[in-house]
């Protein structure tokens, strides 16, 4: 049986997040796959996903993944990241599509007439590098994760949620956005644990090793 | 406090070997693509940038080998660049580990690869490489060129108007190389780092020159830039990541420490 299913819905490179769970779970079978079965028989699964949200919902839908992966959402623990945070919500302005409405809110781009800092630099988008990330809650994922600890972004929209108790973590691009969500056995990122050294393995050990209560 | 910005190693690789061109000819051996990797990684370095300049087409896979080791061992972004020709050759790469592939020849003998590069694969893991030189102008306003194959073929096309359109055709970030510079250690070119950076965007990673951590400051405070590429500084040992990294603190930019 596969402790950790990584969901490949033919978005975007996944080995990099299955080399970094292989290197922090070594004694976990972590298996890629878009077969639903295999993602309804896994103990846990990572929805990764880089690209464009209306290609993510379409494939999505084209690999018969969406009823596994919204029933995963429901009963084990599931870590988004980037796409697979943005797909958790109602709609996304990249597109006008529908996402799979877990979550309360939407997914927008970042304003341009908002991209300066205080002393008037343009900031590029996409926000891409290093950022510091405002832990809001505490959560067994964030366990021997310094709050402000910077992790590895690279993303054009950003999730606004309605349900502000689901925050998780914060940063700031001029303005504060929500970078990570907590509900229940949802965990999900906007940026990419798998490429933020040490910081990243630990969020994911922490993952491989979690038990919500459901 | 936000978005840091960025250091970046860039390893010239040659059949499976890494290497330091000075003015894009002479080369000289500088070690073990893993070793140097693990050796950056640890540094702090933000990302790795590997750039195959091997000549022939049978040395090529050597490169996806390496891509794959380090990609198992180093978790922060691997760019790759060098002798990209069609979606492919992306595909290739992106499945060996890197998270980035930048085009520098092709995408001006088929500026539509980054386009459909783009779409493919999303603009996160596409890097426009522009060579730029200085030409003369016919008014006082500076004039840089885009030059191709390692920098021996001038295009005529206008570096900053390149920038622009390869912004419109996809490419997320742009990896700006000034020929006049790189390998002198004079310091990047200031001039056309600014002005690409600011007609633009997308981020801008500032390449070509660096021979000390003033340098680098200069690339971000006076360049504009978004992040800054250097290679022998760090290969010869005379920095390391962590010793650049905190004179740029020292100096007010925001890093990753």
């Amino acid at each position: 049986m596969t402790d950790i299913a990584i969901v490949d819905y033919g978005m975007g490179n996944l080995r990099s997040v299955y080399k970094a769970l292989e290197h922090v779970a070594p004694k976990s079978s972590v298996t890629v796959t878009s077969d639903c079965h295999v993602v309804r028989q896994a103990k846990r699964i990572v929805v990764p996903g880089q690209g464009a949200m209306p290609n993510c919902m379409q494939e999505l839908d084209s690999h018969g993944l969406r009823e596994a992966v919204v029933e995963a959402a429901t009963n084990k623990p599931f870590l988004g990241i980037c796409l697979g945070l943005q797909m958790l919500f109602e709609d996304s302005e990249e597109g006008h599509v529908k996402g799979l409405g877990i979550m309360p809110g939407k997914v927008v781009h970042f304003p341009a007439a908002a991209m300066k800092t205080a002393d008037g630099q343009k900031l590029k988008v996409p926000h891409m590098g290093w950022n510091q990330v405002h832990q809001a809650i505490g959560h067994p994922l964030w366990q021997g994760i310094a709050d402000n600890a910077r992790f590895y972004f690279v993303h054009s929209y950003y999730v606004e949620t309605t349900h502000t108790d689901a925050i998780a973590a914060q940063s700031d691009y001029p303005f504060p956005f929500t970078c990570a969500v907590a509900q229940d056995n949802i965990f999900a990122v906007q940026f990419h644990p798998e490429k933020s050294q040490l910081a990243g393995l630990t969020l994911l050990s922490n993952f491989a090793q979690w038990t919500p209560r459901l | 406090m936000g978005l840091a910005k960025r250091i970046i190693p860039c390893l010239d690789v040659t059949d499976g070997r890494v290497v330091k061109g000075v003015n894009f000819v002479e080369l000289r051996d500088a070690g073990d693509p893993v070793e140097i990797s693990r050796r950056y990684d640890e540094q702090g370095a933000d990302e790795l940038t590997f750039l195959d300049i091997t000549a022939s087409s049978d040395n090529r896979d050597l490169i996806l080998h390496i891509i794959e080791d380090v990609a198992s061992q180093v978790f922060i972004p691997l760019t790759v660049g060098g002798g990209v020709r069609q979606v492919s050759d992306v595909r290739r790469l992106l499945n060996a580990g890197a998270d980035k592939v930048s085009i520098n020849t092709s995408a001006v003998l088929n500026p539509q690869l980054v386009a459909e590069a783009a779409d493919h694969y999303g603009s996160q893991c596409i890097v426009v490489a522009i060579d730029a030189k200085q030409v003369d102008s016919s008014t006082d306003t500076p004039r840089w060129e885009v030059f191709t194959h390692g920098g021996r073929k001038a295009t005529g096309l206008d570096a900053i108007e390149w920038a622009k359109k390869m912004q419109v055709l996809g490419a997320g970030e742009i990896l700006l190389t000034s020929m006049n510079r790189d390998g002198t250690r004079n310091g990047f070119d200031l001039g056309l780092t600014r002005a690409v950076s600011d007609a633009i965007d997308i981020p801008v990673i500032a390449s070509g020159g660096v021979g000390n951590l003033d340098h680098l400051v200069d690339g971000i405070v006076k360049g504009h830039a978004d992040a800054v590429l250097a290679a022998s500084i760090f290969h010869y040992g005379e920095y390391t990541v962590q010793q650049a990294k905190r004179y740029m603190a020292q100096h007010g930019i925001e890093v990753r420490l």
